[in-house]
């Protein structure tokens, strides 16, 4: 009883509630809210000025004050991408490097990290303390040896060269792929083999599966770095009817000039180059976070 | 059989990480064109980048300048916004996708979008700038001044939501007790920020300030697309550099021994983010 009446008391006493706050709540949550949604305009203004100046007639580009809403929506900007770059191929290319490799990646390191975390085997440890040694070796050593070795093979502006090495792992994948395969516990591993399975099946039909929150993880990120590649495409492609997006907007921005006409096609196809990945990552937002978290990689 | 499950990995790694990083030293101690045999020359490549060179220490330099320049202001940034979205709040974890949408941005795209933002008589910065009132808004990217410093800012907000959450994981793994002990001791926000926060993060924020670095030493997309690593060198990096020196003038040699100078730098950091590395636990979350 007498809990109640000091509540009741204590309420009458303080300072007016706005919807049941205190205003000491309010100011405080103010002055967390207003640098984080400062932050999100930031965040998030580029992206709307890139789809609005993708919209606009040339001719409005340029006038001052600028507009934030296109007056009148000028379609054509796409239909002049389209034009002047075969930026359905591009799509095409990139979508099928990037599912290519990312599938390759996949199967090869699930496999090595499979045997890494339950096969055991002469000299494992120190393979794999190898292994992951060479995740330190920086990527800029590799670039011209790499270029070297793709041109002995002949496979300069062929698009081997940015999916066949993946087909061959990456150390990356497989030391992810080993600490989550190692977490699953023995006894499924020993009760399929008293059923008379193979390790091969049990990799295929027990590991695979349960593996899968880390496969997506891994797949999600191998897919965004072949997708957002600048430099492989760089150095290996030069016929445009090979190139990726990236590259291809490149091109594109090279050749289209930096003109008034030329900006708003520039910002369609990158906005086209950005959305598959935006669609991927509304759908896997969490795969995409912590897969980054975890791997540090960046860009 | 075991063999046969690591057999494609291990090739991998011997054909693709490791003859690589070896041939890539032995080329760096010969000049060659791509067309007729390579010539051993020693260490030619690597005296010439750093005396008779001129736009190698300029590149140098200029790397520094961006990995220090990308890393700690962001970082700090990062920090600030990690520490407010730790809060109880609401939307915290829609403030955290929306941050994190530049960083699966492509670099390509994002460098066209910014050069158009920049543009010096057009660009949306410039006509925020004017309307405040400055009558002479920088040039940014046609700057010698200002070249550096816009690509730094784009930097910094493509990968300010990954930093962010970097950070977030550090601090979500710091204990509540510590504050509330805190609180009832009657220490303030700055104090806890000072003695809890600062000290139990440190390993993270020393492992996210190399990992910065090892990034920005590995800069190029940015001065390639937005600059071409002008105004006069003012934004040429190390790799941006390689790459003309390997495929513009084929000029192999050089071009290996500037990868090996970063190649060095690269494993000077890595080496000491190693050592820290145990202080970096990767897998709290989700379990």
């Amino acid at each position: 009883m007498s809990n109640i009446e000091s509540a009741k008391t204590a309420r009458r006493l303080a300072p007016r509630r706005v919807f049941g706050y205190s205003p000491r709540r309010i100011v405080g949550q103010a002055m967390i809210h207003i640098p984080l949604l400062v932050c999100a305009v930031l965040m998030i203004f580029p992206l709307l000025w890139m789809l609005s100046t993708s919209l606009k007639h040339p001719g409005k580009q340029l006038i001052f004050p600028p507009q934030l809403i296109p007056e009148p929506v000028y379609w054509d900007n796409y239909v002049e991408l389209f034009n002047r770059a075969p930026m359905g191929l591009y799509l095409l290319n990139s979508t099928k490097i990037a599912v290519l490799s990312t599938l390759g990646i996949c199967l090869s390191s699930s496999l090595a990290a499979f045997a890494f975390a339950r096969m055991r085997f002469r000299g494992s440890q120190v393979l794999f303390g190898i292994l992951l040694a060479t995740m330190m070796l920086p990527g800029a050593v590799k670039i011209i040896p790499m270029f070297i070795i793709m041109r002995s093979l002949g496979w300069i502006d062929s698009h081997a060269a940015l999916i066949v090495p993946s087909f061959f792992g990456s150390a990356f994948t497989v030391f992810l792929l080993r600490q989550f395969f190692a977490t699953i516990p023995q006894d499924v591993v020993d009760s399929a083999t008293i059923d008379g399975a193979g390790f091969f099946r049990i990799y295929w039909a027990i590991f695979l599966p349960l593996g899968m929150p880390a496969l997506a993880t891994v797949a999600i990120l191998n897919f965004l770095g072949s997708w957002n590649d600048l430099f492989g495409p760089l150095i290996y492609l030069n016929s445009l009817d090979k190139m990726t997006v990236p590259i291809g907007l490149s091109f594109l921005r090279g050749r289209a000039g930096s003109g008034a006409g030329a900006t708003g096609i520039v910002m369609a196809g990158s906005l086209l180059g950005v959305i598959p990945m935006l669609i991927l990552y509304a759908m896997g937002q969490k795969y995409f976070i912590q897969g980054l978290a975890r791997t540090g990689l960046k860009g | 059989m075991a063999w046969l499950f690591v057999t494609p990995v291990v090739l991998g790694m011997l054909i693709f990480s490791v003859y690589p990083t070896v041939y890539s030293f032995y080329i760096s101690l010969t000049r060659w064109d791509l067309v007729t045999e390579p010539r051993f020359v020693g260490a030619d490549n690597f005296v010439s980048l750093f005396t008779s060179d001129r736009t190698f220490p300029k590149a140098l330099s200029n790397t520094a300048y961006f990995a220090l320049g990308a890393s700690l202001p962001g970082l700090a940034l990062a920090l600030l916004f990690a520490i407010l979205l730790n809060q109880k709040i609401r939307g915290r974890y829609i403030y955290r996708a929306i941050y994190f949408i530049p960083v699966i941005a492509s670099t390509v795209a994002v460098a066209l979008l910014w050069t158009w933002i920049y543009q010096p008589q057009f660009g949306i910065i410039n006509f925020v700038l004017k309307s405040v009132g400055m009558r002479n808004p920088p040039r940014w990217l046609a700057s010698i001044d200002w070249a550096m410093p816009a690509i730094i800012i784009m930097t910094i907000w493509q990968g300010l939501g990954y930093d962010i959450v970097i950070f977030l994981a550090g601090l979500q793994n710091i204990s509540t007790a510590y504050y509330e002990a805190a609180s009832i001791d009657g220490a303030n926000g700055l104090q806890q920020f000072r003695h809890i926060t600062l000290p139990l993060l440190s390993p993270v924020i020393f492992f996210a300030v190399v990992m910065s670095g090892i990034w920005g030493f590995q800069a190029f997309a940015a001065s390639y697309l937005m600059t071409g690593g002008g105004p006069a060198n003012a934004t040429m990096t190390m790799i941006l550099f390689l790459f003309n020196q390997a495929f513009r003038f084929h000029h192999m040699g050089l071009a290996s021994a500037v990868a090996y100078c970063i190649f060095v730098i690269v494993i000077v950091l890595t080496i000491l983010n190693f050592r820290l590395q145990k202080y970096w636990v990767f897998y709290e979350e989700g379990s």
